[in-house]
């Protein structure tokens, strides 16, 4: 080989390298290992976790421990979904494109929006990158977000709008949901997008089309993130009048990877799809007329349209959104609302159970579907060590983390693979902790069950 | 023109999973309720809940399987056959890394979970941040960003805030004509001004266009070495004097660095701040458009504008074990850019990349892929190739080459498209095309260090004999491909008249 290039040795060809920029020395790394190795010493650190096969886990908060099936990972695995790259070459590219087109189906049938793209990130750069398109959308430069959104969400938002040059202003909470006065009072004619989440951070369900009046009256978009697991029940985005719906993808088809890789949706009207960002698939025919699938629609991209392209995003998350589409499949109609059924009633049997333990109480009676938040009289974070370390239960997430307001605050989240069994551990299990912190204050009567036995 | 029968996979026309949907058909078992089966509006208000489920498809779980096996056999991908997608860096993906990421300690671990129960995750990122910055020649690593452009950003918004630290406001962002299209879309959305500067008849930084440009607008330039011609830019450290002078900060677009790990370093160069594409360099597959990870290295005047959190070790009290914790308290931070802490599964599989090669097994496979990209340039320098596809600079390159089509489209009529179509009937991924921008009619072909050379020879006998049969017969590659599952497809009505979802 080197014969052919015409030197004498590999060093030559790094000859273009100036001398001094050279490293001369070997990288302060380890030396390789054999794949037994490689394989030992990470069980070893994936030991050191404590994961949901090994705690209960009614930790949510945007991310949760669903059942994959284990078609997701017999498909996703396949050399032909896991290896090739961005579709460019569409005639090469037949499965991922369609199983793009078909995701993207999906999408907007779960959001009730007609144009979905193939997938982004993940959920908060997703909100971000609405407030992008709601900037080119308007003209306006800023956004007014619920609290109930979620904070890492309203953190990205507020990341990427130093860069838009926007204003972030956000609207509190009332009983659980978006207080709808204060919301009215932020949107103003220079607002570009009123941005909320249903079910909101504390679970609870909003009233999107009600809030999203303010919106429409003064010309700025709406924007709705949405947990996609609680769409086979609830009213869809589109239907309440959202101009962008979008989300977490994780609950679909993909494991929880201590927060990634997972996918972004994203939903819009048929008006603002030139300014939609990411890959989008679309049918067309080939010169014999058989159908076939291409990227749609790339004008609006970087590779074409360099500076004035609708988003810079380029590798997103295909094999992520393949893994939800045959999440979804496998479910199917039927299953996929039985699924947000199952869910809504076990939470409701959760959130009553835990209702009903000392020391505990509703932190709002707004309704939910999957997730709820408490209030403990002990320090929230001591309940939780207690809990993990003596019943091998993780017991949600410490409102107080993000919510200074809600230090005594704890989310509880839902999923199939939580049983009745499991949920009555957990009460007895925070009943204990409570009571053991010795925190309980007199005038805490003893509550009696309330028909949930 | 070639008249060729419809192969079978031709005759199976494409039909969509909603198409074979049949009511009451299901795959899915779900648990049984266990608790009361109380009607849903007794529990969300009627006004919040859907009349009717999405219609998703009602299939059995045998036609699921069925058809997305089928779907997948309608994919070329990079274990059927070479793949030289020029600045993608195709190289093999070990399954070792699969299997180590599908573990439950990292697989079913929430994110949210506390720090003292997350040690051995939270320590693989340490490990990992330790060891891009090594190889990148930066002391400090965020894993946060997504993907390369999502570092893109975060580099040019942790500019921003370096700069506006100092009390400077700065408007523009320099980047080669030669530059990823990430590099001014990105430019844009952080609220900068892209400035173009010229590219040398060596292929590197015209730098007296450079020095026109510099300024003390300038907030950043973008460049990505060895650049997308596959050419180390040898005036690397006056380009960066230069933008240092004015107070600028360099960025380094980590496409490339496949071609450099363990002989040069970024850092060293005198970049600010790199992304690393862990999808490209470290192993992780491409998934037909992701997932990847961008993490970004940098140097110590821009560590306190980090994203947060950052991955950090606290020494243990008392000699006792350190601790690795996620540290929120970075006031000068440019905050979150997603959620959680990153693609963490993308982590595990690259640092079982790092220990796998270790130190020297990294700047082999730099070498391989150098090697490889030389020897291929080499063979397609001769015969057909070389008087139809010259190499755009000639010298010897990186880890790519970047050939242009002009002279095949001037004296055969055959567009660099339709030599990239006919490679499809010939088992082959084509190279990126019409990209760089400053070369015409431009193929950028990246082979990587794991194949063979068996692999190249075979690519370039396949050039030469397209090149053969387009001196006969130009219509051949013309009207290609022909045995793909379809042929050359209609991109302007897929656009002109969007369908971009089953009608149902």
């Amino acid at each position: 080989m080197l014969a052919a290039i015409g030197v004498d040795s590999v060093a030559d060809l790094f000859e273009q390298v100036p001398e001094p920029l050279r490293l001369g020395r070997s990288l302060e790394l380890p030396a390789g290992m054999s794949e037994a190795g490689v394989y030992e010493r990470l069980a070893a650190l994936a030991a050191r976790n404590a994961d949901a096969e090994e705690e209960v886990c009614f930790v949510g908060a945007g991310m949760y421990d669903h059942y994959v099936p284990a078609i997701v990972d017999a498909i996703t695995q396949r050399s032909e979904f896991l290896t090739p790259y961005t579709p460019y070459q569409p005639e090469i590219s037949q499965g991922g494109l369609q199983a793009m087109f078909e995701f993207q189906t999906a999408m907007s049938e779960l959001t009730g929006l007609p144009v979905s793209n193939a997938g982004l990130y993940e959920g908060p750069s997703s909100v971000a990158s609405a407030g992008y398109l709601a900037i080119g959308a308007t003209g306006s430069r800023r956004f007014v977000v619920s609290r109930g959104v979620h904070p890492h969400s309203r953190e990205t938002l507020a990341t990427y709008a130093v860069g838009f040059g926007a204003e972030v202003v956000e609207v509190g909470l009332e009983g659980g949901v978006t207080d709808a006065a204060a919301l009215a009072e932020a949107v103003d004619g220079e607002t570009a997008a009123v941005i909320l989440q249903s079910p909101n951070f504390l679970g609870a369900v909003e009233d999107v089309e009600a809030l999203g009046a303010a919106a429409k009256e003064h010309g700025a978009l709406l924007v709705v993130a949405a947990d996609p697991m609680t769409l086979g029940i609830l009213r869809p985005p589109g239907e309440q009048g959202a101009d962008v719906a979008l989300g977490e993808g994780q609950p679909l088809g993909n494991r929880l990877d201590f927060g990634g890789p997972s996918f972004g949706f994203f939903c819009a009207t048929e008006e603002l799809i030139r300014r939609m960002p990411g890959r989008i698939a679309g049918e067309t025919d080939d010169v014999d007329g058989r159908r076939g699938f291409v990227l749609a629609l790339q004008t609006r991209e970087q590779h074409i349209r360099r500076e004035k392209a609708t988003h810079n995003i380029c590798t997103a998350q295909a094999l992520n959104a393949l893994g939800a589409m045959i999440h979804l499949a496998w479910l199917g109609r039927e299953g996929f609302r039985e699924l947000g059924e199952l869910l809504a009633r076990r939470t409701a049997y959760a959130r009553e159970r835990l209702a009903a333990v000392d020391g505990v109480e509703l932190l709002h009676e707004a309704p939910v579907v999957r997730e709820f938040a408490i209030r403990l009289e002990a320090p929230v974070e001591r309940v939780l060590a207690t809990v993990a370390a003596e019943r091998g239960i993780a017991a949600g997430y410490p409102l107080g983390r993000e919510y200074p307001e809600h230090e005594d605050g704890l989310l509880v989240a839902i999923t199939e693979r939580r049983t009745r069994a499991q949920i009555d551990a957990l009460a007895e299990a925070i009943g204990a902790a409570v009571a053991e912190s010795g925190a309980i204050v007199g005038n805490s009567a003893t509550k009696a069950p309330e028909g949930v036995g | 023109m070639m008249s060729l029968a419809e192969t079978p996979m031709q005759r199976e026309r494409a039909q969509t999973i909603y198409e074979k949907s049949k009511p009451g058909r299901r795959a899915a078992v779900l648990p049984e309720a266990e608790v009361p089966e109380t009607p849903l509006d007794e529990l969300i208000p009627a006004a919040l809940l859907r009349s009717e489920p999405p219609r998703l498809p009602e299939v059995a779980e045998p036609e699921i399987v069925r058809h997305y096996n089928r779907l997948s056999r309608r994919n070329f991908d990079l274990d059927t056959g070479f793949y030289p997608l020029g600045s993608c860096t195709m190289k093999h993906n070990p399954r070792l890394n699969e299997r180590v990421a599908a573990l439950p300690g990292h697989a079913r671990l929430h994110p949210a979970q506390d720090p003292s129960r997350a040690q051995g995750a939270l320590e693989l990122m340490w490990l990992l941040q330790r060891s891009l910055a090594e190889i990148c020649g930066l002391p400090h690593v965020s894993l946060q960003p997504s993907a390369g452009s999502h570092g893109e950003l975060a580099g040019l918004l942790l500019t921003r805030a370096f700069h506006a630290d100092r009390g400077e406001e700065r408007t523009k962002v320099l980047a080669p004509d030669t530059s990823h299209g990430t590099n001014p879309a990105t430019v844009t959305m952080a609220g900068y001004e892209v400035v173009k500067v010229a590219t040398n008849e060596r292929g590197g930084v015209e730098i007296d266009d450079l020095r026109e440009k510099v300024s003390e607008d300038v907030a950043c330039l973008m460049l990505t070495n060895p650049n997308t011609l596959g050419l180390f830019d040898e005036n690397i450290a006056e380009i960066a004097a230069l933008i240092h002078e004015v107070g600028g900060t360099l960025y380094y677009d980590g496409a490339n660095l496949n071609a450099v790990m363990g002989h040069s370093r970024p850092g060293d160069m005198g970049f600010d701040i790199v992304h690393v594409n862990l999808h490209k360099s470290f192993s992780q597959p491409h998934g037909g458009g992701g997932p990847g990870a961008g993490p970004i290295a940098v140097s110590e005047r821009i560590e306190p504008f980090l994203p947060r959190p950052q991955v950090v070790r606290r020494e243990g009290e008392n000699g006792g074990a350190p601790f690795f914790d996620l540290d929120h308290d970075r006031p000068q931070s440019i905050g979150r850019l997603r959620g959680f802490q990153g693609n963490f599964g993308v982590f595990v599989r690259s640092y079982a990349y790092i220990l796998s090669l270790g130190a020297d097994g990294l700047a082999e496979a730099s070498e391989t892929a150098v090697l490889n990209a030389n020897y291929l340039k080499a063979r397609l320098a001769q015969g057909r190739a070389g008087e139809r596809l010259p190499v755009a600079f000639d010298r010897h390159c990186m880890h790519e080459f970047v050939l242009s089509g002009k002279p095949m489209k001037r004296d055969l009529g055959l567009a660099t498209l339709d030599l990239a179509k006919r490679l499809l009937d010939y088992g082959f991924h084509p190279p990126t095309v019409y990209f760089p921008l400053l070369v015409d009619e431009a193929l950028m072909v990246e082979p990587t260090e794991t194949e063979t050379k068996e692999s190249l020879d075979a690519f370039a006998e396949a050039i030469e004999q397209i090149l053969a049969e387009a001196e006969k017969d130009p219509e051949i590659a013309k009207q290609a491909p022909y045995t793909t599952p379809v042929r050359r497809l209609d991109e302007v009505k897929a656009t002109r008249k969007p369908v971009v979802r089953q009608p149902l």
